[in-house]
């Protein structure tokens, strides 16, 4: 058994919000400069430019590459082996995200009650989902996710005989109605199979996979690589002005699902795709 | 790039896609003060700000650093402001900026009140946080990042998304881009 103490944990957490709203990931940034290159239109390249500018302001003045600092969301996968001491691990999230969110000066955007709308002033509670695995460590997955993208997810419950071309007609149909609304260029992850959460759930971690990976299914690789390319077909663009570069990456997840269903959920996150990791 | 002053006075030479610099000063806005706004106009009652001429900026900024006039602060989706938006467009809003395309009845009051919607880059809040000097806030301090804030602006760098004869650059940009191989359903 394994110890990590609650204080540790608060402070790995502030730190994450501060690297993740600042820094924009080196793959995304990588991703963004081709992007800059391949875009047909002298708008879309000109917006990626200011993108990258932005990045590059963020990271020297440590300010947020967006005033969306989001709702943060964090997968936890803690070791059977692995005890937390001197509190409760939601509560050292909890406590991690308000700590960073009034020292560092991010946006509070988090309200009480859905209905009555008052808003927390501290930016929590965070959105966590923890899942017990092997081993003696932590993994804690950490993103602000914005609602700009988050207001644009979607899910389908899609028969099965609908099969593969209903889940690119979903896809893409998604993907058009948003827009320029999630600022694109996006990232694109899609749930498939399970039940109704457990295809969300898939949607919202495929977002954390690093650009240029690959589902290891080969059928699932190469409906990540189709389903980019149509994606990219849309015209969509850049902000959505127009342009070639509509999103820089699909990522597929998926797992076994019922004979009689063929759930389908789309979550989509936007350039400033903020999001990182760490090994406690 | 074209120059443009606040306040806006012609903006019947502008069309979607331009890419312009604003100077002056712009009004901040999101779903709930727009709420208060309309609510206002609907009982006759004084609002907070000169609507003339005005450009209303949707935008929820990130606080202040100490000695920093404003944190990041990039445009909000404004498709959330659309069904509050005719009755500011009937009292003289002149200029709009925001994130995302605009709903036909929006385009339409645009083209019958002559104004005009610009895109911020969406996700560029520290870029666009550089080109703001000045802000206070004139209305609403208990919304916090909602409230209305006045805001000094300085080539705060935008593009015409929805001109005032309802050109959008959304529809004609994607229209343009669009690769023909892909299915005419969608």
């Amino acid at each position: 058994m394994r110890v990590i103490e609650y204080s540790h944990l608060v402070t790995h957490v502030k730190e994450m919000c501060l690297e993740a709203n600042c820094i924009l990931p080196k793959d995304i940034n990588d991703a963004l400069e081709r992007a800059q290159q391949q875009e047909e239109s002298p708008l879309g390249q000109s917006v990626l430019g200011s993108v990258l500018e932005n990045a590059h302001i963020a990271k020297t003045k440590t300010m947020p590459l967006c005033q969306d600092t989001g709702l943060v969301v964090v997968f936890a996968d803690v070791g059977q082996d692995v005890h937390i001491s001197g509190g409760l691990l939601t509560d050292a999230i909890n406590e991690g995200v308000r700590q960073a969110y009034k020292d560092y000066y991010f946006r509070k955007s988090v309200v009480a009650d859905p209905i009555e709308r008052e808003n927390t002033k501290d930016n929590t509670p965070a959105v966590v989902h923890v899942s017990l695995v092997e081993g003696d460590q932590l993994r804690l997955l950490l993103a602000p996710k914005g609602f700009g993208s988050e207001n644009m997810s979607a899910l389908r419950m899609l028969k099965p005989a609908q099969g593969i071309a209903g889940i690119k007609d979903f896809v893409v149909e998604t993907v058009i109605k948003a827009g320029g609304n999630p600022c694109p260029p996006i990232i694109v992850g899609v749930g498939i199979g399970g039940t109704m959460e457990k295809a969300a759930l898939m949607a919202k971690r495929a977002l954390f996979r690093p650009i240029g990976s690959q589902n290891p299914k080969n059928h699932l690789a190469r409906l990540e690589e189709e389903l980019l390319e149509l994606v990219n077909k849309t015209g969509i663009g850049p902000q959505g002005f127009g342009g070639t570069q509509t999103a820089l990456a699909v990522f597929v997840d998926s797992y076994p699902t019922h004979i009689a269903g063929l759930p389908v959920a789309i979550n989509i996150n936007c350039h400033a795709a903020r999001h990182v990791e760490v090994i406690i | 790039m074209i120059t443009l002053t606040t306040p806006l006075e012609g903006v019947k030479h502008l069309r979607a896609g331009d890419e312009v610099e604003l100077s002056g000063i712009v009004y901040t806005a999101r779903d709930a003060a727009h709420l208060r706004l309309v609510e206002l106009i609907s009982q006759g009652q004084p609002l907070p700000f000169p609507l003339a001429g005005s450009v209303i900026y949707y935008v929820g900024p990130a606080p202040a650093k100490p000695g920093e006039p404003i944190g990041s602060a990039g445009p909000t989706t404004a498709v959330r402001m659309d069904g509050l938006t005719v009755p500011l467009l009937e009292m003289g809003l002149k200029g709009m900026i925001g994130k995302g395309d605009r709903s036909p009845q929006v385009v339409e009051a645009m083209k019958k009140h002559g104004a005009v919607y610009f895109a911020a880059i969406g996700g560029a809040g520290a870029l666009i946080a550089q080109r703001i000097k000045k802000v206070e806030v004139v209305a609403y301090p208990e919304l916090g990042a909602e409230a209305i804030h006045r805001m000094e602006v300085e080539r705060f760098p935008l593009i015409v998304a929805v001109d005032s004869q309802g050109r959008s650059v959304y529809a004609e940009g994607m229209a343009k881009y669009r690769h023909p191989s892909l299915k005419e359903a969608y």
